[in-house]
C-alpha cells in the first residue's frame, strides 16, 4: 500500500511551480529551487537525515571514496608486478598486505554495498512512486553501521595491515601477527550494514508498491535488488558467526578450525564460501537489474522476456546458496560432495545465460542510442560474456583442479565483478546521475571514458587468463621471468583503467557545476523515477503516481527543445496530477 | 615470406610462454593431462563460439538499428517468445550437462590411483616442499621414474599449502593435520615447475620446486647416489644439505635473525649463556648433545620446545651437521 503523500508542494514536470523559483527554463528542473538537496541545509540536516535520498547520496560518496582507496591498492600492486624480483617499492610482507587490502575494501565496502545501497538507496522508492523506503531510520542506521566498519578497518590498516587475502583462510589468519581481529570485527559490523538495507528493501518491496504495480509489473532493477536483499538477509548471520569465530580462536584459543587446537581448517572454508558465494550473487545481481533497465530505455524499446528476467533473478538467488564447494574442488572434500558442487555450479550458469540473450534480444529492431549508459551496456555485455563463459572452466572437475588458484581465477573473478559489477554500476550511475543531482554530464567525454575503461580492462584481464592457464599462482610476489611480458601489459592496461576513472571523476564532477540543467526525463525511460523532477522534492512526488507497464518507453518521445523525453499524447502527463 | 606473415610471426613468438606448450596450456608431462586438455579445448571452442554468437549479434544490432534522423522509434517486435526462451534455456543446459559429465569423469580417472604406486611423502612448511622416499631420503625437489605410477602422500606442517605441477595438470591443497593422497604418471623426460597455490605467507611466492622426471634407468641411480650424499659430498655441503631437509632451518637461522631456537651464525666456538646463569663453550659436544637431548642445556631466552633428534640422525648425520655449522660465520 502506497502511503499518503504529504499535501502541499507542487513539483511536477510540468508545472511551472517548478520554474517559478525562476532559477532556470527546462522542464522539470528543480536547480535553484526546492529539491531534496536544499530541503534543509547545514551539515545536521544531512548527518540525521532520513531521506533515502540523501542517505543514497552519502553512501555513494562513501563507496566511491573506498573505490578510490582500493583502486590505488590495485595499481600499486600491478606496478610492483612489473619485474618479477624483489622490489624497491615494496616487500615482500607489503605486497601481500596490499593485496590484501585491494580485495578486503573492494568486496566489503565497495562492490557489496555499492549498487543496493548507492544506487538502490536512492532508485528503489523513488520507482515504487513512494516517499521512502519502509524503515527510513533503519536505513539511516545501516549507513551508520557502514560507516563503523569502515573506520574499523582504516584503523586495523594502521595498527598492522592483515595479510590474509580477503578470505581470511585458516590456520594462517588465526597465527599470523597482523591485526586480523580488528578487520574481521569491521567486516562483521558492515555485515550488519547489509542486513538492514537487505531487511528494509524487502519489506518496501512487498509493503509500498503503488497501486497498478503488482509482482510482475515492477521494474526489473527491483527483481534484482529482491534477490539480492533475500541473500543479504539469509546468508550474511553465517558470515558474521565465522567472523565471529574465527575472533574466538584468535583471541581465546578456542580449537575450531586450527588442526593444532583440535579443529578442521577446512571448516572455515565451508563457513566462508557458504557466504561469500552467494555473496558474488550480491554483487552481480543489482548490476543485472541495471542492465535491464538501461538496455530497454536505450533501445527505445519494451524489455523482452520480462517474466523470464525476473525469474531468472529468483532461481540464481536460490541456486546460489548450493554452489559454495565450488571454491573447494582442491581443499580436500569428498569426490561425491565435488560432484554434486560441480553440478549445481553448472545450473546456475543458465540463469545468467537466459538473461544475456533477453537483453540482445530487446536490441533486435529496436532504435538504440548510444549514450554514455548504452555504451556500458554494450561493454558488460562483452566483459560479462567473458567473465560467465571462463566460469564453465572452473565449473568442471577436470579443468578446475588445472585452473584453481592462478591467475585464471583472478582474471575471471574480475571479468565478472569488474566487466560486469562495476561497469552495470558505471553505467546506472550515468543513467541516474541527472536525476540525482539535476545536471547533465558531457556524453562525449562520458564516452571516451567507457572506452578507456573498456580497453584498459581488458589489457589488465585477459593478459591474466593466459598467464592463469600457464600455471601462474595467484598472490605473488615472485614470479618466473617467462610471465613478466604478460605482467607489464597487464600493468599498462591497468594504468589506462585508471585514467578512464579519471576521466569519469572529472567528467561527473564537472557537470555538477557546469553542466546543463537536466530536464526530468532525458534519456526516456518509463519507471517512476523519471516522472518526478530532477532532483526530485524531499517527498520525491506531488501526487502519488498510477504505475503502469514499466518498459512502455515508446509512449515517451523526444523533444529537442527542452532535451529530454515528453509523454507522447498531449494531455497525458503522467505526474501531473 | 610475406610482411604480414612475418608480424604474425613476431607477434606469436612474443606472445607465447616458454613452457613448450600451446599459447593456452603448459606442455603435457603427464598421462592425465592430455584428457585435461581435451576437455579445456571442448569449453574453449563452446564459449568461443558463443561469444561470437553474442557479441556479433550485439554489433549487428547496433550497427542495423542504431538511433538516427528518420529512425527515432523502435519497430515493432514481440515483447516475449516462449519457444526462445525454452530453446536458449535448454540447449544451453544440454550443453553444460555434457561438460559437468566430461570433467567429472575425467576428474574421477585421474583421482583413482593404480595399485602398486611408488609412494612419496611430501611435506609442506614454511615455505618449502620435502620430499621423503621409501628409503628414508629426503630432498628439496621431486625425482619421479618415467611411465611408472606415482603416489604422494601429503601433508602440512602449519599453514594450509597447495602443491600444483602445471605441466602435470595436478593441484590439490596440503592441509595440516591430514594426510592428502595425489597420483601421476610422468610421460615425459625432463625438469617441471613446482607451485605453491595457496597463500601461505611472506615467503609463499618462494615456495618453488622442480619435478624431475628421469629417463629409465635414471631414477634408481638418482636415488642410490643422491642417498650416499654423506660419502660424495663434503661433510660440511651434506651438513648443509641436512639442514635444510631435516627440519634444522624451521627454528634456527643462519643469517642471525632470530626464531624459535638461536640462530647458528656464529655460534660455533662462542659461549653461550644458559638458562639458569651458566655458560658452556660451543662446541662439537655441545652441539650434538643439543641434537640428541635437546632440554638438557637451555639457552637463555628460549623456551625448551626442540623434540630429541635421537634415533633420527645418524652419527655420520650429525657430525655432517657440525661440521656445516662450524662454516656459519
Amino acid at each position: 500500500m502506497p502511503r499518503p503523500v504529504s499535501e502541499g508542494r507542487v513539483a511536477t514536470m510540468s508545472s511551472d511551480a517548478v520554474n517559478g523559483a525562476g532559477a532556470n527554463p527546462v522542464m522539470g528542473n528543480t536547480l535553484g529551487g526546492d529539491n531534496y538537496l536544499t530541503h534543509g541545509r547545514g551539515l545536521k540536516s544531512w548527518l540525521f537525515t532520513l531521506d533515502h535520498k540523501r542517505i543514497g547520496v552519502m553512501y555513494l560518496v562513501s563507496i566511491l571514496s573506498s573505490f578510490l582507496l582500493g583502486g590505488v591498492f590495485a595499481l600499486l600492486v600491478r606496478t610492483k608486478l612489473l619485474t618479477p624480483g624483489n622490489s624497491a617499492m615494496m616487500s615482500a610482507d607489503q605486497y601481500n598486505q596490499m593485496f590484501t587490502l585491494h580485495g578486503a575494501v573492494m568486496i566489503f565496502l565497495f562492490v557489496i554495498p555499492g549498487i543496493p545501497a548507492a544506487l538502490g538507496n536512492f532508485v528503489l522508492p523513488l520507482m515504487l512512486g513512494a516517499k521512502d523506503v519502509a524503515f527510513p531510520r533503519l536505513n539511516l542506521a545501516s549507513y551508520y553501521m557502514w560507516v563503523t566498519g569502515a573506520v574499523m578497518a582504516l584503523v586495523s590498516m594502521t595498527t598492522g595491515a592483515v595479510d590474509t587475502g580477503w578470505t581470511f583462510y585458516t590456520p594462517y589468519s588465526t597465527t599470523t601477527n597482523t591485526s586480523v581481529i580488528m578487520m574481521v570485527a569491521g567486516v562483521f559490523v558492515l555485515g550488519f550494514s547489509s542486513i538492514f538495507t537487505g531487511l528494509n528493501f524487502v519489506v518496501t518491496i512487498h509493503k509500498l508498491r503503488p497501486a497498478g504495480m503488482s509482482w510482475f509489473k515492477m521494474p526489473l532493477f527491483l527483481w534484482g535488488l529482491y534477490g539480492t536483499a533475500i541473500i543479504q538477509i539469509m546468508a550474511t548471520p553465517v558470515l558474521g558467526i565465522t567472523l565471529l569465530l574465527l575472533i574466538a580462536e584468535r583471541a581465546l584459543g578456542v580449537g575450531i578450525f586450527d588442526p593444532a587446537l583440535g579443529g578442521d581448517p577446512v571448516l572455515f572454508q565451508h563457513f566462508f564460501w557458504f557466504y561469500s558465494h552467494p555473496a558474488v550473487y550480491i554483487m552481480i545481481l543489482p548490476a543485472m537489474g541495471v542492465i535491464s533497465e538501461l538496455v530497454s530505455v536505450f533501445s527505445r524499446k519494451h524489455i523482452f522476456g520480462y517474466t523470464f528476467i525476473a525469474l531468472s533473478s529468483i532461481a540464481i538467488a536460490v541456486i546460489s546458496f548450493l554452489v559454495w564447494g565450488h571454491h573447494m574442488f582442491v581443499a580436500g572434500q569428498s569426490n561425491l560432495a565435488s560432484m554434486i558442487f560441480s553440478a549445481l555450479t553448472f545450473m546456475v550458469a543458465i540463469p545468467s545465460a537466459v538473461k544475456v540473450f533477453n537483453w540482445i534480444a530487446t536490441m533486435y529492431k529496436g532504435s538504440i542510442w548510444l549514450a554514455t549508459p548504452m555504451v556500458y551496456v554494450l561493454s558488460f555485455l562483452f566483459l560479462f560474456g567473458i567473465g560467465g563463459l571462463t566460469g564453465l572452466f572452473l565449473g568442471a572437475l577436470a579443468t578446475d583442479v588445472h585452473l584453481h588458484d592462478t591467475y585464471f581465477v583472478v582474471a575471471h573473478f574480475h571479468y565478472v565483478m569488474f566487466g560486469g559489477t562495476v561497469i552495470a554500476f558505471l553505467g546506472g550511475l550515468h543513467y541516474w546521475w541527472p536525476k540525482m543531482f539535476g545536471r547533465m554530464y558531457s556524453d562525449r567525454w562520458g564516452r571516451i571514458a567507457a572506452l578507456l575503461i573498456f580497453v584498459g580492462f581488458n589489457t589488465t584481464f585477459f593478459t591474466q587468463f593466459v598467464m592463469g592457464s600457464h600455471g601462474a599462482p595467484r598472490r605473488s610476489y615472485h614470479y618466473l621471468p617467462e610471465f613478466q611480458r604478460y605482467h607489464q601489459l597487464s600493468t599498462l592496461g591497468s594504468y589506462i583503467l585508471g585514467i578512464g576513472f579519471v576521466i569519469v571523476a572529472a567528467n561527473l564532477i564537472h557537470s555538477l557545476f557546469r553542466g546543463r540543467p537536466a530536464p526530468a526525463n532525458p534519456w526516456g525511460g518509463a519507471t517512476l523515477e523519471w516522472r518526478t523532477t530532477s532532483p526530485p522534492p524531499h517527498d520525491n512526488f506531488a501526487t502519488t503516481p498510477v504505475a503502469g507497464d514499466p518498459y512502455d518507453v515508446e509512449a515517451w518521445r523526444y523533444d529537442r527543445t527542452i532535451g529530454g523525453f515528453v509523454p507522447r499524447a498531449a494531455g497525458d502527463a503522467p505526474a501531473a496530477g | 615470406m610475406s610482411l604480414g606473415h612475418d608480424i604474425l610471426d613476431r607477434l606469436f613468438s612474443w606472445a607465447a610462454i616458454q613452457t613448450d606448450g600451446t599459447f593456452w596450456m603448459p606442455v603435457q608431462a603427464s598421462a592425465g593431462a592430455e584428457p585435461v586438455d581435451r576437455v579445456f579445448s571442448f569449453i574453449f571452442w563452446v564459449s568461443v563460439f558463443f561469444f561470437v554468437l553474442i557479441v556479433a549479434l550485439m554489433v549487428a544490432f547496433v550497427v542495423r538499428y542504431r538511433r538516427r534522423p528518420g529512425r527515432e522509434d523502435a519497430e515493432d517486435s514481440a515483447h516475449h517468445s516462449t519457444a526462445l526462451e525454452l530453446t536458449w534455456t535448454l540447449i544451453p543446459i544440454a550443453i553444460v550437462v555434457f561438460i559437468f559429465a566430461w570433467g567429472f569423469k575425467v576428474y574421477l580417472d585421474l583421482n583413482t590411483p593404480p595399485a602398486n604406486s611408488y609412494e612419496i611423502l611430501v611435506t609442506g612448511q614454511k615455505w618449502k616442499w620435502l620430499f621423503t622416499y621409501p628409503n628414508g631420503h629426503v630432498d628439496e625437489n621431486l625425482h619421479v621414474p618415467l611411465d611408472t605410477p606415482v603416489r604422494l602422500v601429503m601433508t602440512s606442517e602449519d599453514v594450509i599449502h597447495g602443491f600444483y605441477i602445471p605441466a602435470f595438470r595436478l593441484k590439490r591443497d596440503v592441509v595440516p593435520g591430514r594426510y592428502v593422497k595425489v597420483w601421476f604418471r610422468a610421460i615425459k623426460p625432463g625438469e617441471y615447475q613446482i607451485y605453491c597455490t595457496q597463500y601461505c605467507g611472506t615467503g609463499h611466492s618462494d615456495m618453488w620446486a622442480k619435478v624431475v622426471v628421469h629417463e629409465p634407468g635414471g631414477f634408481e641411480r638418482w636415488l642410490d647416489e643422491a642417498s650416499n650424499f654423506l660419502k660424495t659430498m663434503s661433510p660440511a655441503e651434506a651438513g648443509e644439505k641436512l639442514y635444510r631437509t631435516r627440519g634444522c632451518a624451521q627454528c634456527h637461522s643462519v643469517d642471525g635473525t632470530g626464531g624459535t631456537g638461536p640462530t647458528f651464525r656464529a655460534l660455533f666456538g662462542h659461549p653461550v649463556p644458559l638458562e639458569g646463569g651458566k655458560t658452556v663453550t660451543a662446541d662439537e659436544d655441545y652441539i650434538r648433545e643439543s641434537i640428541l637431548d635437546p632440554q638438557a642445556k637451555i639457552v637463555l631466552g628460549f623456551q625448551p620446545v626442540m623434540p630429541t633428534f635421537q634415533g633420527r640422525l645418524k652419527d655420520q648425520e650429525i657430525t655432517a651437521i657440525i661440521e656445516y655449522v662450524k662454516t656459519v660465520k
